[in-house]
């Protein structure tokens, strides 16, 4: 067995037992990323060829003499037989919105392309310490902006390992393709409205958005900075379990994270789900935009593949002795978009002021008369679409005038979507629910190109996964069924906070009663 | 021509004396530093940082606050004030906007006449400084080491009165300032620093005016001299007929002239909303109680208590609290000495604040303690000691460490008056100067004084001088 074929749980075995060495799982990685990733991203790319569209992309920059040097230190270890930490050998992907001391730091963004930052993200700092190999930087949208991964500066953006005419999804497209194609047994991605669950969900592996305040911020390049949360993306949820374990935990860098203890997420797994209480909701088997035309709001039904792999899962839990608990009501779940619209963007565009051309980053290249002059060619050069449709309208929202209007009533709209939570988790509620289950995505991974553009309707994408940004717990997309489009259907389970081992718990157990399924033959098209 | 009242409020940024930045663990102080040698990631907002705030900053910011008298709230936010400018790295600066540390306040200003002028806190909140910019040769340039530095903004109402209210209000807030020992309060450093907003109305009118902010006054004569010259003009366009216009002026301190900056006709608008990488402030009821209880008496309350409880006359209570430790000193003193604090007071006028300013240290780091210049006083006051020797005594303790019983012992200052020691030196200095004795017998009695300098000198200073000054009118007049 190639040793990428491996998880990441058995890797580390293997490293620290010395029946495998760290470079011998390296050198597998860089092969499969020699054979799929094709071009890196880079900026002011030409025109895409034939073979471009059937590569993966997930990287934009790799750093395999790093990545050797740190299986060296692995195998040294070892050979010494010395302590190696959890993840020991085990190749990992970064989202390049994290910050690694002498990697450039781009966040997809031509604004900070030549930047690189003199400090590591606690995130990385931890994984690299329990002996993970990093690979390097992969792909995303712009700053995090999008749910398929296209507006990235740096292109050829991420394509689908299981379809490359399709997106990855995103903003972390790039953590889950590599994931899935089999460059990184882990990636480390970030969540602000789905962007961990959304393309987990389109490339079929095991994505987890923690508790805000699991995982430290410091290091991670800002969108929203109180929905923005760092989580794992791995094959399976042990592999996950394992990576969260590995990161997580209070940081002096970051006061918002959080102090609870971290508990050993691997001792949650084989459980089983007994007795648990998982709930289903219609307000998640349905998704709510308004009319492009008149602006009214239109309640459509989630398409039939979706729901049944949602209801399939929900079948798998009851016989495994969990109690489905159907009705729960989630009244507030259509206002999450519109209220994540507004927040998200008041934080964004403030976290993008720094980005002037004074001290780093991008600054114009063409002549200016004055200091305002400097700082609009250099914005207006340096910001893609994205974070200047973000920019306009955080402004527009945070402006004294319409303020109260927009953000303050967002705010209220995001205390209510966390009293949905707190009344179907309340130990002594009506529902008292240990995980809520629903679809992860309205759909399945669309075209390249269909929907960008549209932002609305992309937005939409993530109504289903913004939930849990605004109430700050929990979720996890797990792959849940194979569409007859031959896509991924990912299945999402939200816990209270600081309750992911239940979310691991739950998605174990599926995961193993599901293990013999027929869907879970197929395999992404880059792997066959 | 109508009589007009002026109405000044000073908006005053207060920089911590904190060993660290409010958000990272740089040197909060860059005085005469080389630019940018004094930052990190986090200071100077690169990519993905995060603020930590710096605990000693709340408790300093809180010990003002209670003694301005402001409620200490037990949960504050920090908030984000969004704006561009190229000495603030992040492009907003981490301040406080309406739920801020402290809630309302006051200063009792006592006024030379007599007087007192309430002084209401409007404001009074924690912030992150930005940094400098500078122009030279036509390139702008950056310093980002005040950056992330400490500070209190605290904003009084439209209360006081005059240029001379404003400038006692500084030299006040300064006073306390150093009294509770938050901040070093240099204006010439910006430690202390101060725009105030002026307008005029005419007397017995309660509206407010279109006032002006003056910025840039680095100096308590400063901010007097600037409030003088922008009343006149005020006063000077509303008499020609004009309309006072909601600028923002400049002090030009070296030229004594304000130049207008800029109209202010519209607010910026900042686009305030919470700090979402940091927790919101939470105190205790107990933390909250525990700093009230560590305030010192503050210098306004032990200047009255001067006055009341010593009977000090209020010139001696002024200088006597101009600084705490003065102001301990006095009090340990009066405790000390058990007599006439008035007498203490005057010694310590006299003679300690002599020798501090002399030594140029505080009253706390001198050799000389408080029971020390107790015992002299009563030394002196028991005769024991006459009053010059009892100041060189005093020098004496400030140099040896020891204490004064045991000069006057080991020195033999102990006054001479025994009347048979003096009357064989007065009669030796007698014998000695025939001349002299002859010319006074013969009227010249200003030669009294001489002839006492001799005994003095005599007895190096000894001589009880009013036991001498009988024995030797007796000897000169031949009674002896």
């Amino acid at each position: 067995m190639a040793p990428m074929a491996l998880t990441a749980f058995e890797t580390a075995q293997k490293v620290k037992a010395g029946e495998l060495s760290a470079m011998e799982v390296l050198e597998s990685a860089l092969e499969r990323i020699a054979a799929v990733d094709g071009q890196p991203g880079t900026l002011d790319y030409g025109d895409l060829t034939d073979e471009d569209r059937a590569k993966v992309h997930a990287f934009i920059t790799l750093t395999a003499e790093k990545a050797i040097q740190q299986a060296e230190a692995v195998d040294a270890k070892v050979r010494a037989g010395e302590e190696v930490g959890p993840l020991a050998g085990v190749p990992l992907s970064v989202k390049d919105i994290f910050t690694v001391k002498g990697t450039p730091s781009t966040a997809a963004s031509r604004i900070l392309a030549n930047f690189t930052a003199p400090y590591t993200a606690t995130a990385v700092q931890r994984l690299e310490a329990a002996g993970a190999i990093n690979l390097g930087k992969v792909n995303l949208d712009e700053f995090t902006y999008g749910s398929s991964s296209e507006s990235s500066a740096f292109q050829p953006s991420t394509r689908n390992p299981w379809d490359t005419s399709r997106v990855p999804g995103g903003s972390s497209g790039g953590s889950t393709a590599s994931v899935t194609a089999g460059e990184a047994m882990l990636s480390l991605g970030t969540d602000t409205a789905g962007s961990i669950r959304q393309p987990a969900a389109f490339c079929g592996v095991v994505g987890l958005k923690p508790t805000y305040g699991r995982v430290s911020r410091y290091g991670l390049i800002a969108f929203g900075s109180s929905l923005d949360c760092p989580g794992p993306v791995a094959n399976n949820v042990r592999d996950a379990a394992l990576m969260l374990g590995a990161m997580a935990g209070a940081d002096p860098h970051d006061s918002t994270a959080a102090k609870v203890p971290v508990p050993d997420y691997l001792a949650s797994l084989g459980k089983g789900v007994k007795g648990m209480r998982i709930g289903l909701s219609p307000d998640y088997m349905q998704i709510t935009f308004p009319d492009p035309e008149t602006g009214e709001l239109v309640r459509q039904e989630l398409p039939e593949e979706i729901r049944a792999a949602t209801l399939h899962a929900a079948e798998v839990l009851a016989k495994l002795g969990a109690e489905i608990v159907e009705d729960v009501p989630m009244p507030n779940t259509a206002y999450g978009i519109p209220a994540y619209f507004v927040i998200s963007r008041v934080e964004a565009a403030s976290n993008l002021h720094r980005y002037d051309g004074v001290k780093y980053g991008y600054r114009t290249q063409s002549d200016y008369k004055d200091l305002k002059e400097m700082y609009r060619k250099t914005r207006a050069e340096g910001f893609g679409l994205q974070p200047k449709l973000r920019i306009l309208m955080g402004m527009y929202v945070s402006a004294a005038q319409y303020a109260e209007q927009y953000y303050a009533r967002a705010l209220r709209v995001r205390s209510l979507i966390r009293s949905d939570f707190d009344a179907a988790f309340a130990a002594d509620g009506e529902y008292r629910l240990d995980a809520l289950l629903t679809p992860t995505t309205p759909t399945t991974a669309f075209k390249m190109a269909d929907v960008y553009g549209d932002s609305v309707l992309m937005q939409y994408a993530d109504q289903l996964t913004v939930p849990a940004n605004h109430a700050g717990i929990p979720g996890i997309s797990l792959p849940g069924g194979i569409a007859s489009d031959g896509l991924p259907i990912g299945v999402q389970f939200m816990a209270p906070d600081f309750a992911e081992e239940t979310l691991f718990q739950v998605g174990q157990a599926f995961e193993q009663a599901t293990v013999d399924e027929d869907w879970r033959k197929a395999k992404p098209a880059v792997m066959r | 021509m109508t009589d007009y009242e002026v109405v000044i409020g000073l908006e005053t940024h207060i920089q911590l004396n904190t060993t660290t930045k409010i958000f990272c663990s740089c040197k909060a102080d860059s005085w005469e530093d080389e630019p940018n040698t004094n930052i990190c990631p986090v200071c100077t907002g690169l990519p993905g940082v995060l603020p930590v705030l710096n605990e000693a900053v709340v408790e300093k910011g809180a010990l003002l606050a209670a003694a301005m008298h402001s409620n200490i709230r037990l949960t504050s936010f920090f908030d984000r004030k969004n704006y561009f400018y190229p000495d603030l790295p992040k492009g907003y600066q981490i301040s406080q906007f309406d739920m801020a540390l402290g809630k309302g306040g006051y200063l009792d200003l006592p006024m030379p006449d007599g007087s007192v002028r309430k002084v209401n806190i409007e404001k009074l909140h924690l912030e992150e400084d930005a940094g400098k910019t500078k122009y030279e040769h036509g390139v702008r340039y950056v310093d980002f080491n005040r950056c992330g530095v400490p500070l209190v903004e605290m904003v009084t109402g439209p209360d006081l009165r005059s240029a001379d209210e404003a400038a006692e209000y500084l030299i006040r807030l300064r006073q306390l300032l150093r009294w509770i020992g938050i901040s070093e309060a240099n204006m010439e450093k910006g430690h202390l620093r101060c725009d105030a907003n002026v307008s005029i109305r005419p007397v017995g009118s309660t509206v407010l005016n279109t006032k002006t902010e003056i910025k840039n006054v680095n100096s308590i004569e400063a901010v007097r001299a600037a409030i003088k010259k922008e009343v006149e003009r005020q006063i000077e366009v509303v008499e020609s007929g004009g309309k006072v216009k909601a600028w923002t002026l400049d002090w030009d301190d070296a030229k004594g002239k304000l130049t207008m900056m800029r109209s202010k006709e519209t607010e910026a608008d900042y686009r305030y909303f919470r700090e979402p990488d940091l927790l919101p402030l939470e105190l205790t009821e107990d933390w909250r109680e525990g700093v009230i209880a560590s305030l010192p008496e503050l210098p306004l309350a032990r200047r009255a208590r001067f006055m009341s409880e010593f009977e000090l006359p209020e010139y001696d209570a002024d200088i006597l609290t101009a600084d705490r430790p003065i102001s301990g000193y006095t009090e340990a003193a009066v405790k000390a000495s058990g007599g006439d604090p008035k007498v203490v007071s005057n010694w310590i006028m006299n003679e300690v604040l002599r020798m501090q300013n002399d030594l140029g240290v505080s009253a706390d780091e001198l050799v000389l303690k408080p029971e020390d210049l107790a015992a002299v006083i009563k030394l002196v006051e028991g005769g024991t000691i006459n009053n010059a020797t009892g100041k060189s005594l005093l020098v004496r303790v400030q140099e040896t460490g020891k204490i004064p019983a045991t000069i006057v012992e080991e020195e033999g200052l102990a006054q001479v008056s025994d009347d048979s020691a003096l009357l064989a030196v007065i009669d030796k200095i007698l014998a000695a100067n025939p001349d002299e004795v002859a010319s006074y017998r013969s009227g010249k009695e200003g030669l009294f004084g001489w002839f006492m300098g001799q005994v003095m000198r005599e007895t190096r200073g000894k001589a009880d001088p009013k036991a001498s000054r009988g024995l030797l009118q007796k000897a000169l007049k031949g009674e002896g």
